[in-house]
């Protein structure tokens, strides 16, 4: 089954008139993702148009939702406007949104979060690849393809592939690949300190998904997401689970490129992350270059 | 982006905030006239503090040997004299490393006579999503060691963000230090004007430590931040145009400013290996095997998902002017990004830097082979790795 989206899932991408946003709906639309509408206020009525694919645009998320029964969406809006895309999405009734911008403000993300409590809407992201659950064609074609990452480094499989980071769950994805072992999903939750879907939620997902055998966990300094899905693996966990902790040579209290990877006041360290992760029974890769062979080793 | 106290204690105070009578001031001859103004109003002792962006001023040394860059002056002399001490003078703390920080303001403020201190602090609590506001009793201290041995005397309370603070957060949390009458009604206004602050200027973090009760000239009771620390969420500048011009580059990493004009992260470190990767958890990554390896990274730098020629010249350009880098680790993970091109742009970037230390080069991804292809037929002394582990192990070697 795969968690979040099937192969078939239809999805709409809200921004797809913009360079970012166009570029990744071709990239989906080419690895056989259902890409079935796209957003644009005052775009409405216009096509795009794509390697034979016809989407047409809307002007509100409802009005694509209620034409095309899109269930997901990929946000590709500029930082200013885009909690106010994201709410939108959850008004209109989506599964799914999943934020692909980078450099929201906290407090846009602080008020989306909390106006979205309580919808049936479950946001990925902000400022993260997005998901992919390859597909069975070749290079993993025909999967669902959500955002940014490169549909054809992956292979239809059974590990769940949860990261804060995009090249390093490429990384680890690749990793699997080459190794011949395939991905039931892979989901980047993004590097922002407010976000709408933490690693805990996903490891709760792949862990009552039967077709995922084993989870590789990436971490990376600051917060606390990691010790909190940490400690529901030590009391629950079911599957085996390898993980890598990113940011140990980090200096305190400099932000590390993403928004929430930070020290600060002696939270949020590596050491700390990579203890929970031992105290859990999580297999710890030693580097980046062992995620997929600690997994491997304890499967 | 973080400021200097005057600055953080100027939009305290435009939220309704009190902050001690003073004056930032720039030149001797403003620190003059703003302690005479203090002296004349009636206080008894002035504060010269020195204006960095890093902690420990007060235990601070000034590289001619003055102690110390806070100093409380008992009259215009005095001030005149430690004003003149500080002003363009580098100031070394526990926090600024041997280099130092060139003090260019200071603030002339009244010493306020301090009958008790409070600690006070509004933050993002990642894990709720939500505003939190921290107190507690124990003010002027180490909040982390409070919290460590003492974690009873710290105050939580979240707010709603779509509600904002309410007035009976306001008065709990003055009920919970103990302030009563008078007192509690300043400390929840105050409360409202630090919570005010933090929403309304996008901080990241907003902290007065000490909060104070003092006594003024006229004998009444008032609650005073004394002192004031904030920090702003970068990716919300763009909506203030009065907090960018804040910004003092003077404080930044020359390097680092460098860096940000080609949409470079770039953080220097103090090791010899240089990085230059795509992507921030990757870079983070890399900078972990290196030391796993056993050798020291001289920087973080992410190229972002471009890597265009323009952008890895100015990335080995800027790499290149750190005198502690020895050699460079290029890892590229080119999921959607053409190896070939990133290949050219860093043969391109080698040729044109004229670079003479050892580079060793990961990549990864679409159109890999043209992209190695490409580094072999440039005739120039690139080490290939396979993998991170297998590059990490070469660039190390070639230090070694």
């Amino acid at each position: 089954m795969a968690i979040l989206v099937q192969p078939n899932t239809k999805v709409l991408v809200q921004g797809i008139t913009g360079e970012f946003g166009a570029r990744h709906a071709k990239l989906s639309i080419e690895y056989g993702s259902a890409i079935v509408a796209g957003v644009t206020p005052g775009k409405g009525g216009q096509v795009f148009e794509h390697a034979g694919v016809k989407v047409p645009i809307f002007d509100t998320v409802a009005d694509a939702v209620k034409q095309t029964g899109a269930a997901a969406s990929a946000v590709f809006v500029p930082p200013p406007f885009a909690a106010d895309a994201i709410i939108e999405g959850a008004d209109a009734g989506l599964d799914l949104v999943v934020a692909i911008t980078e450099g929201i403000p906290v407090r846009d993300m602080i008020r989306a979060k909390q106006a979205m409590a309580g919808s049936k809407t479950r946001l990925i992201g902000p400022n993260c690849p997005g998901i992919v659950t390859p597909g069975m064609g070749k290079d993993s074609h025909g999967g669902c393809r959500i955002g940014i990452a490169p549909g054809y480094i992956h292979k239809k499989g059974n590990i769940g592939v949860v990261s804060r980071s995009g090249t390093l769950t490429y990384e680890a994805v690749w990793q699997l690949t080459s190794r011949g072992v395939g991905q039931s999903t892979c989901v980047g939750i993004g590097g922002d300190p407010v976000n709408g879907t933490s690693h805990l939620d996903i490891i709760k997902l792949f862990m009552a998904d039967p077709e995922t055998t084993g989870i590789i966990m990436i971490g990376e300094i600051g917060g606390s997401a990691e010790e909190e899905a940490a400690e529901w693996i030590k009391q629950n966990g079911t599957k085996p689970v390898a993980g890598f902790i990113a940011g140990a040579t980090a200096p305190p209290g400099r932000r590390m490129g993403h928004a929430g990877a930070i020290v600060s006041g002696g939270k949020g360290t590596a050491e700390a992350k990579i203890e929970a992760f031992k105290a859990a029974g999580i297999g710890v890769a030693a580097t980046p270059s062992d995620m997929a062979d600690t997994l491997l080793k304890m499967m | 982006m973080n400021i200097h106290e005057y600055q953080a204690k100027q939009l305290l105070a435009q939220c309704g905030v009190a902050v001690p009578a003073g004056a930032p001031c720039k030149t001797v001859d403003e620190a003059k006239s703003a302690a005479e103004k203090l002296f004349a109003a009636g206080h008894k002792l002035a504060v010269i503090k020195s204006q960095i962006h890093a902690g420990g001023r007060g235990k601070g040394t000034f590289k001619h040997g003055f102690q110390g860059g806070v100093k409380l002056a008992k009259s215009v002399d005095d001030a005149v004299n430690y004003a003149d001490n500080m002003l363009g003078k580098t100031l070394v703390t526990k926090q600024t490393g041997p280099d130092g920080r060139v003090v260019s303001t200071i603030i002339v403020a009244a010493a306020e006579d301090i009958k008790k201190e409070f600690y006070l602090a509004v933050l993002l609590d990642r894990t709720a999503s939500k505003p939190l506001i921290m107190a507690s009793t124990e003010g002027g201290m180490d909040i982390e060691e409070v919290a460590e041995k003492h974690p009873e005397k710290i105050i939580k309370e979240h707010v709603d963000p779509l509600m904002g603070f309410q007035a009976w957060q306001g008065r709990k949390i003055a009920a919970a230090l103990g302030l009563k009458g008078d007192l509690a009604g300043q400390c929840a206004k105050l409360l409202a004007g630090v919570y005010k602050t933090w929403w309304e200027c996008d901080a990241s973090m907003v902290e007065i430590n000490p909060l104070c009760i003092c006594v003024g000239p006229d004998g009444k009771e008032k609650m005073i931040a004394v002192d004031a620390k904030i920090g702003l969420d970068d990716n919300a500048l763009y909506r203030h145009k009065d907090i960018q011009e804040m910004r003092d580059l003077a404080e930044e990493s020359p390097l680092e400013i460098e860096a940000s004009k080609f949409n470079l992260n770039y953080i220097k470190l103090d090791g010899s290996i240089a990085c230059l990767v795509n992507g921030a958890g990757l870079a983070m990554a890399t900078m972990d095997i290196v030391q796993h390896y056993g050798a020291s990274p001289a920087n973080f730098l992410d190229v972002g998902g471009g890597a265009s020629k323009d952008q890895v010249t100015a990335a080995f350009k800027i790499i290149l002017s750190d005198p502690g880098v020895k050699a460079i680790f290029v890892n590229i993970f080119g999921g959607i990004m053409d190896c070939n091109v990133i290949a050219t742009g860093i043969v391109a970037a080698v040729k044109e830097t004229g670079l003479t230390l050892p580079l060793v080069v990961r990549l990864e991804g679409n159109n890999v082979e043209a992209g190695k292809k490409t580094l072999v037929e440039s005739g120039l002394t690139i080490i290939s790795g396979d993998s991170m582990a297998d590059a990490a192990q070469k660039v190390v070697k070639a230090v070694q």
